[in-house]
């Protein structure tokens, strides 16, 4: 075995990043693209069933830990990391560089750790990596929202070790290996893993956060973190029964929140809220067949919403703006981008691109395993999000009412980026057996089946349908331009206003409960500011006659208590 | 450790010196502090000092190599017999504090130099070096003695000269606080003392482990309750326990800065010691630790201290006061290992001892660094130090992570160990308010990381100036300390562990 064989690849990026700041602009970029390809062929010539291990605080740190299950993750993660830098080859930002090449690495070491800890250590990095993504924005909002995620990221971690720990006592060991929610422990890591996954309810970071983050950053933060989760989920809770209908909910409820959103980033965090859903069905229904296509769909789902993320940040990067209200009609100016988008749009479903051949090998092995309550809930969800982003976005975008901007083609880097993803989607889509092979474990699925294909295509044509019929009758959520008042108005106005309303009131819903959650935040802070900040009782410069009569006054008490006792 | 033992033992003059080391401990340093008045001068005082600290440290060494190796030391003062002579003990708790003072008196020394010559007027120089090696006479003492009087009187040397040495601070505010820690550290021996006078009514005895066997007979007497309750509420006191704290923010604030950072790193830990070996020791045999709810008080006390501490400083402005705060907060988690009562726990108090000596003192050193270079410790002031200091603020940085709890830092291991003993106890919510506490640190670290190193410097401010190289070093050995024995935390628990057992020994019934 040669040396290279022996180190975690993911620190290769890691170690990688520290001299980028000592090198020329010139030597750098080239550099940046060469650590992941790098790690790749690291990752590439691994075997499956290495074990490296070390051993520390009593414990045997397994520092590297190779299956096939682990592979899947380490390959696309050093793709996705090799796309999105050359994405981002325009930006000399070096805070920017180091901290996504950190976070790829350290997201790449944690899928290759054997045990709990190490798994934590990388779990914490990325974290606290990341965050300098958002921050890189140097906005106000940018910052506190950074912060937001900084903290709920480090608890997330925070949990992970108390479950750890608490592991470590029920069992003896540390090794990363099926967890189980009957401990807990298992609860415990199942909550900290459900953070980053971003669980219902627990999802907030994520649409809080990617949206504000900067043009190459967001492409490089959807890649990583929630599929890393994914990943962990994989490995410690496959088959357990509440992440499918966990899952579902996932899957679901945020295309609601997708329909009405006006900042398409922040609606593609919606709709990647909703593909974790597919993924988190997957590990719960547990089955190979379901497990072979959580990896499939964390691999494919990388390369088409980092395509779908590459072209908002490139209209983004162009235009000064990601609201749908304000765009439209950029088709003439970005030709190249409008067609990426629309590759990356269809490779959400559509037969001969990266995800049908994914999503339904997990919609399958749900039916299966005969939940169909789970299944049809999993056809709406593809429905929905197609709509949302298949359809609402490219449309808003590049399409629909002319906004006026007359920008040039994004630059050819960012291009080039989203050309190499588009390919990588139509490619695994028109060749699955490339992806199929690497899978964890034996496939036996056929994709191409009359069956999948005509069903996929009324569902897609069905959808595409329903479009149309909003878009003409005008109540699609955002498209809120003016109408005629006229004696149509009853069936032009009423029953949009209505169906409006009720789109609304689901999203207040969760707008309201996301206020009153900020506001009792709010106040539990100011009343701790009241007596711990620098006028409060607390840390105030008390007098020395009160002082001392606290100092009596405890005296007292434990006298009192030992008086009480006594008798 | 006991390869130093060893090492001493091959000198040529050991066996003259080896069986007279628990009280050349201290005696040295007490018999070296006058010698300051007579020198007079700034720098061979402090040279003088220098040599005497690092003396003090080579017997701290020797001392623990021996318990380690051949176990409890008892040196009896002018061959008369215990217990009515004074008698040293020596067993692994009190070697393990011996080191962690003396490490840090022959740490702070270097740094002292420049930092004092800053702060402290030029003629009263040789009075700092003076106190300095009187206050670690008095801790050293504490440390050493096995008398219950004798402790109180080593208590009282090194509350003076703590008081004298917290006085000479530049801001006028010193004295007052110096006067505030006065009057507590005063009501603090008092009500220790009158605990003590109480237990010499029932049983006639000063000494420790006489003490420890005589005490149970009479444990059921409200004297004995009553001396129980003194003894907790002087010394905490002197731990700065909250709600008993009030004096310490002031008293850290206002200091100079290589006082603070001696007393913050060695005066609470020697009180920790003193009331754990009180408590466990002298009062182990009695039924008095469970009866009174004493340790469900302490475990509570602890936790309200860990969160109060941390939340004031949160909201504070001076980094010093804020690093006072912090202190109180870490208290708390001694505080707390010790109300558990476990061997597990009491080691992870003691653990936490030696961490938090290390890694509090690296956080005083490069926030004294700064005050050096910059005149000002307000985190407004402070702003862009990441660029101007990059040495100091790293080093800040590590101490910082280090009072979080990273992993591989120091204080990742003790709180390890306190939440290991916690859940073995059954104890999950206490893990858990560790855990949450923990978080409350990074708030506190995060907003002078924040200002440190995301706020462009003040216009008009000159480049790269670090602190002198005699300020850099020992910061830097400390910090490397932090990392070193927070990746190998065995050598560290291993001799908590055994420290813990040497104290628990006499604890009824033998917890386990």
């Amino acid at each position: 075995m040669t040396a290279i064989a022996s180190i975690n690849p993911g620190l290769i990026l890691i170690l990688g990043a520290l001299p980028i700041p000592l090198l020329p602009q010139a030597i750098r970029r080239l550099y940046l693209l060469a650590l992941p390809a790098l790690g790749f062929a690291a990752v590439y010539q691994l075997e499956p069933g290495t074990l490296v291990t070390m051993e520390a605080f009593g414990m045997t740190l397994e520092l590297l830990q190779v299956d096939r299950l682990s592979l899947v993750w380490g390959y696309i993660f050093n793709i996705a990391a090799f796309l999105g830098f050359l994405f981002a080859w325009h930006d000399r930002d070096a805070v920017q560089q180091i901290s996504a090449m950190i976070y790829a690495g350290a997201a790449i070491a944690a899928v290759f750790a054997g045990d709990l800890v190490t798994l934590f250590i990388y779990w914490e990095l990325t974290g606290i990596s990341s965050v300098f993504l958002i921050w890189a924005s140097r906005t106000d909002a940018a910052y506190r929202c950074g912060m937001r995620y900084l903290l709920i990221q480090v608890s997330s971690g925070v949990i992970l070790l108390s479950g750890t720990v608490a592991w470590y006592m029920l069992t003896g060991s540390i090794d990363f290996t099926h967890i189980g929610v009957d401990s807990l422990a298992g609860k415990l890591i199942l909550l900290a893993f459900g953070i980053k996954c971003a669980f219902p309810l627990l999802h907030n970071w994520l649409q809080d956060s990617y949206p504000e983050a900067t043009v190459t950053g967001t492409v490089i933060l959807s890649a990583f973190t929630t599929k890393l989760a994914v990943y962990a989920l994989a490995r410690g809770f496959a088959g357990t029964e509440v992440l499918i209908y966990i899952g579902a909910v996932m899957a679901i409820f945020p295309v609601f929140y997708a329909l009405i959103e006006n900042d398409l980033r922040r609606l593609l965090a919606y709709a990647l809220n909703n593909q974790l859903g597919f993924m988190v069905v997957g590990v719960g229904v547990g089955t190979e067949l379901a497990l072979n296509g959580t990896a499939a769909q964390a691999f494919s789902h990388i390369l088409y919403k980092g395509l779908l993320f590459m072209t908002m940040g490139a209209v983004l990067f162009r235009t000064g703006t990601c609201k749908a209200s304000e765009l439209g009609g950029l088709f003439k100016s970005m030709p190249w981008t409008a067609g990426f988008c629309i590759i990356g749009a269809a490779s959400m479903a559509f037969p001969l691109f990266a995800g049908f051949v994914s999503k339904s090998m997990i919609i399958t092995a749900v039916a299966v395993e005969h939940h169909s309550m789970i299944w049809g809930a999993l056809l709406f969800a593809s429905v929905g999000v197609f709509l949302t982003c298949g359809l609402k976005l490219p449309y808003f975008t590049f399409f629909g009412q002319d906004s006026g901007h007359r920008v040039k083609e994004a630059p050819w880097n960012m291009l080039a980026a989203m050309g190499l993803t588009a390919f990588l989607c139509v490619f695994i889509g028109c060749y699955p057996a490339v992806l199929y092979d690497i899978l964890p474990y034996p496939v036996d699925y056929k994709p191409y089946t009359s069956y999948h294909v005509i069903q996929q295509l009324q569902i897609m044509m069905f959808t595409a349908l329903a479009f149309v019929i909003l878009l003409t009758f005008r109540i699609f959520p955002t498209d809120s331009k003016s109408t005629n008042l006229d004696s149509d108005w009853f069936y032009r106005k009423a029953g949009p206003w209505a169906a409006k309303r009720l789109l609304g009131a689901l999203g207040a819903m969760g707008k309201s409960i996301e206020s009153a959650l900020t506001q009792a935040t709010t106040n539990t802070i100011t009343v701790i500011k009241r007596h711990h900040g620098p006028e409060g009782m607390m840390a105030k410069t008390l007098h020395l006659s009160s002082m001392v009569v606290w100092v009596v006054a405890f005296l007292a008490f434990i006298l009192l208590m030992d008086f009480v006792r006594g008798l | 450790m006991s390869a130093i033992y060893l090492f001493f033992l091959s000198l040529p003059f050991a066996p003259m010196l080896e069986p007279h080391l628990p009280a050349l401990q201290v005696v040295v340093p007490l018999l070296a502090a006058p010698v300051c008045v007579l020198l007079r001068d700034a720098k061979l005082s402090w040279l003088w000092a220098l040599i005497v600290t690092w003396i003090s440290f080579a017997i701290a060494l020797v001392l623990l190599g021996k318990t380690l190796s051949t176990g409890l030391i008892i040196y009896e003062m002018g061959n008369w017999p215990a217990p009515w002579g004074i008698e040293y003990r020596i067993d692994a708790a009190n070697a393990v504090v011996l080191v962690i003072v003396t490490a840090i008196a022959a740490v702070t020394l270097p740094y002292a130099k420049a930092s004092v010559e800053r702060e402290v007027p030029r003629p009263r120089i040789y009075l700092f070096y003076l106190m300095y090696m009187l206050c670690m006479t008095g801790l050293l003492g504490i440390t050493t003695t096995a008398d219950a009087f004798n402790l109180f009187v080593f208590l009282e040397i090194s509350s003076l000269s703590s008081y004298v040495l917290i006085s000479l601070g530049q801001s006028r505010r010193a004295l007052t606080a110096s006067y505030r820690y006065l009057i507590m550290g005063t009501l603090g021996a008092t009500f220790y003392i009158i605990g003590v006078g109480m237990m010499y009514m029932m049983t006639g005895s000063l000494n420790m482990a006489d003490l420890a066997t005589l005490l149970p007979a009479v444990d059921h007497t409200r004297t004995v309750l009553a001396a129980f309750a003194f003894v907790v509420v002087g010394l905490g006191l002197k731990v700065a326990m909250f709600p008993l704290h009030t004096w310490l923010p002031n008293a850290y604030a206002f200091a100079p800065s290589a006082v603070t950072v001696f007393l913050a790193s060695t005066a609470t830990k020697v009180a920790i010691y003193a009331l754990l070996r009180l408590v466990f020791t002298v009062f182990g045999g009695t039924a008095l630790f469970d009866t009174t709810g004493i340790n469900l008080m302490l475990i509570i006390l602890g936790i309200v201290g860990m969160f109060a501490g941390a939340f004031v400083a949160i909201f504070q402005n001076d980094v010093k006061r804020m690093l006072a705060f912090s202190s109180v907060s870490q208290v708390g988690y001694m505080v707390l290992g010790m109300g558990m009562a476990t061997a597990a726990g009491v080691a992870g108090s003691i653990v936490h001892l030696f961490n938090h000596a290390v890694m509090k003192g690296v956080a005083f050193m490069a926030v004294g660094a700064m005050f050096y270079v910059i005149g000002s410790v307000k985190l407004n002031d402070l702003a862009g130090i990441g660029k101007r200091m990059p040495v100091t603020t790293a080093v800040f940085l590590v101490s910082g992570l280090s009072l979080i709890g990273t992993p591989l830092t120091v204080g990742f291991i003790s709180k390890w160990q306190l939440v290991v003993a916690a859940l073995d106890a059954g104890w999950w919510y206490i893990a858990a308010g560790i855990l949450l506490s923990s978080l409350l640190a990074i708030a506190y670290v995060w907003r002078v990381v924040e200002v440190a190193y995301l706020k462009a410097p003040p216009e008009g401010s000159t480049g790269r100036t670090e602190a002198p190289l005699s300020m850099l070093v020992p910061m830097i050995v400390l910090a490397a300390a932090t990392v070193w024995y927070g990746i190998d935390g065995n050598t560290t628990l291993d001799i908590a562990t055994h420290a813990a057992n040497a104290l628990m020994q006499s604890v009824a019934g033998g917890r386990p």
